[in-house]
């Protein structure tokens, strides 16, 4: 995928740099919000990651602006300091798509990014979702797994769906939060793991391979085939 | 002008204009202007009403001679109704020889008698009520003021003036204007007196004021306004600013306060990570350890954020800016998702978590700030209650309130660490152990705080009870 950055830190920027070719992507670089703009106005980007304070004249929250007027729709994600409910709300009536406030862990930013670029794609409305052997009906909300039907309570449902619709991508626990139950806080216990363990109960336990993967120090990933 | 000269002149004109602009100046020049202009009304009024009434003294007396000579004339046998007539004036003459004027004249104006020389040529050839100058006709060029009456004797054409002199008049006319000035300069001088005295009053009460906020904004909190023991408007302005600044003070300690605690609380896992870098780096073993060991210093400074985060949030709540994202809410179903996030959990622990709540609950609030204090609560609870324990989780609507409660059967707080739970890095003597900031019950009392609610932390024999009551919202009267 194309990702452009636009960050004046050095240190971060080259970190988020270097993270996101590692991970296989082409990346562009801009370190001011003019440079910034020319570039995200004029190429073509699967996602931009944005910081907000950026000198240059043109800082993070005009800069989306003048790219929806523009009607460029390429996923923002704000990468910011400012962590404040109102400055997250601001961002995202923007025109961002996505918000992570530093400091962030990179595997976060990652996921996040991965997310983006997926729900970008636009998959439209469905009423399945297929992976591997498992298959979720969303109008009669009912999971099947190798043509056998599993129970499972509405959050798991959602949680499931959640997992499904990035199938192949790393989820951390805050998107899960964010995404599932629509808590925007850490929660000091590792809610999240809980849920995740009981849906491994139902969803994995009873087969011969299991789909729901821990990723190690970024969350996890639902995936048809085993490594 | 040479230079010195023209900076004197600047001097002056800058002390006079400071002099003009200070407020008791005003206030005195204001307060001497009103009585002044009072003092004037009042003198012209006392003048025209003297004037009035002498002229007024005039034009009576006039009026009884013409009714006393009128009558002499027809009275009398008609072909002796002249000599009738000047013997009347004579007798009226003898009379009131001080300031009556009295003149007969043939239809011709030739004056028959009386006390001027001549008719006046300016009274030829009226009638009626008259205020002239005229020449005396003894005193040489000596002009009088008269008022006069001129009738015209019908049947015989005969003119027949009667009149006063308004020396009286005249006199006053002298006096007067002298007094009322010096009146008005009195009133004047005592009005300006008095505002002065009354503006040294406001002055001395505003520098005091003054005087404590200039040491006040040098930065010492210590001095108050001074109270004069009166209890007038000054006094409770005072008391209002003394009030004001204790809070500030109280304010400036709490802040120092958890200065001091996030400086030494923060100072503990900086120290952790610190260690761990420079131990590494100290053993320099194989990557593995490295690597460990750097791990494990990223999660303690993850750790460092988190509570960064954390304060952030409580100072972003205690500022009172969320209130602007109020909207009301129904608290039923956040409730419910809450208890089946952490019923999870609790069960995993062999805790069992109950929930009672109405099917609505209307509540006028931030929905994620109440989803967070609630977490919070339900977190400290699953944390400290014992395998085997109970979570209870209940909320009702009250009179114009909503109250939820959180209540586990763990270890519970002592008195004294009730009452402090809610400061920030609080932790209770139990809680030594278990991992946590001791901020999340400081959020849960800020977020309460913001809602204008409150939050009781209770003994729930054993256990803790945390009662939150937060106000209802509008849709609670249509329910």
């Amino acid at each position: 995928m194309r990702i452009l950055v636009i960050e004046d830190d050095k240190d971060v920027a080259g970190f988020v740099v270097k993270g996101l070719r590692e991970a296989g992507h082409t990346v562009e670089h801009a370190s001011n919000g003019r440079d910034g703009l020319f570039l995200a106005a004029g190429e073509d980007f699967d996602a931009v990651i944005l910081d907000r304070m950026l000198p240059g004249g043109i800082d993070g929250l005009r800069l989306v602006e003048i790219l929806r007027d523009e009607k460029k729709t390429v996923p923002v994600l704000f990468l910011s300091a400012l962590g404040e409910v109102d400055d997250r709300v601001r961002g995202l009536r923007a025109g961002g798509d996505d918000y992570l406030t530093k400091p962030f862990a990179f595997s976060e930013l990652l996921a996040r990014v991965e997310a983006l670029t997926r729900r970008s794609r636009g998959e439209g409305p469905t009423t399945e979702i297929v992976v591997g052997d498992l298959e979720l009906d969303l109008l009669s909300r009912t999971v099947k797994r190798a043509g056998q039907k599993i129970d499972v309570q509405p959050r798991e449902f959602r949680l499931l769906e959640y997992l499904m619709r990035h199938a192949g991508q790393v989820v951390t626990r805050t998107m899960l939060l964010e995404g599932v139950w629509d808590y925007h806080f850490d929660p000091q216990t590792n809610v999240i793991d809980v849920h995740v363990s009981r849906l491994r109960q139902k969803v994995d336990k009873p087969f011969p391979t299991p789909m729901i993967h821990t990723i190690r120090n970024s969350g996890y990933m639902l995936k048809a085939e085993p490594e | 002008m040479s230079g010195i000269a023209a900076k004197a002149a600047a001097m002056r004109r800058g002390r006079g204009s400071r002099f003009l602009r200070s407020a008791s100046l005003r206030f005195a020049l204001l307060c001497a202007a009103l009585l002044g202009s009072g003092a004037l009304a009042v003198a012209g009024f006392v003048w025209l009403e003297m004037i009035v009434l002498v002229d007024r003294n005039a034009d009576e007396a006039i009026d009884q001679d013409a009714t006393a000579l009128i009558s002499a004339v027809n009275r009398a046998p008609r072909e002796l109704w002249l000599r009738a007539l000047r013997d009347e004036i004579d007798v009226r003459l003898d009379k009131n020889a001080n300031d009556a004027v009295y003149l007969l004249a043939s239809p011709d104006w030739v004056v028959i008698q009386g006390t001027l020389a001549r008719w006046p040529d300016e009274l030829r050839g009226v009638k009626g009520w008259r205020t002239v100058h005229i020449e005396w006709f003894d005193q040489g060029d000596v002009q009088t003021m008269l008022r006069v009456l001129v009738l015209r004797l019908e049947p015989y054409g005969y003119n027949l003036l009667i009149g006063r002199t308004l020396q009286l008049r005249g006199q006053l006319i002298g006096i007067l204007p002298e007094a009322l000035t010096w009146a008005i300069a009195v009133v004047i001088a005592m009005a300006t007196a008095g505002g002065l005295i009354v503006g040294r009053l406001f002055r001395n009460a505003i520098m005091n004021v003054s005087a404590t906020a200039l040491a006040v904004s040098h930065g010492d909190l210590t001095q108050r306004v001074r109270l004069s023991g009166r209890g007038d408007e000054f006094d409770r302005l005072a008391e209002l600013i003394n009030g004001m600044l204790d809070r500030i003070g109280r304010l400036m300690d709490g802040v120092r306060n958890v200065s001091n605690a996030i400086a030494h609380d923060l100072r503990t896992p900086i120290a952790r990570a610190r260690a761990r870098l420079e131990d590494a780096i100290a053993a320099g073993r194989s990557n593995e350890e490295l690597r460990a060991a750097m791990e494990r210093a990223v999660s303690d400074l993850d750790e460092i954020t988190s509570i960064f985060q954390a304060l952030l949030r409580i100072a972003e709540i205690e500022s009172g800016s969320r209130r602007s994202a109020f909207a009301p809410i129904d608290l039923a179903p956040l409730l419910a998702d809450l208890a089946d996030l952490y019923g999870a959990v609790a069960e995993e622990k062999g805790i069992t978590l109950t929930l009672s709540s109405p099917d609505r609950l209307p509540a006028l609030g931030d929905r994620t700030l109440i989803q967070q204090a609630v977490a919070n609560l339900l977190d400290n609870a699953t944390k400290f209650s014992p395998p085997g324990g109970t979570v209870s989780l209940s909320a009702r609507s009250g009179a114009g309130t909503v109250v939820i409660t959180v209540a586990d059967t763990g270890p519970g707080l002592a008195e004294p660490d009730r009452a402090r739970a809610t400061e920030r890095f609080f932790r209770g003597e139990t809680a030594r152990h278990t991992p946590g900031s001791g901020l999340g019950l400081a959020l849960v009392q800020a977020v309460v705080l913001l809602h204008g609610g409150q939050l009781a932390l209770e003994d729930n024999q054993p256990g803790l009870r945390a009662v939150m009551v937060l106000p209802a919202g509008p849709a609670a009267d249509a329910v």
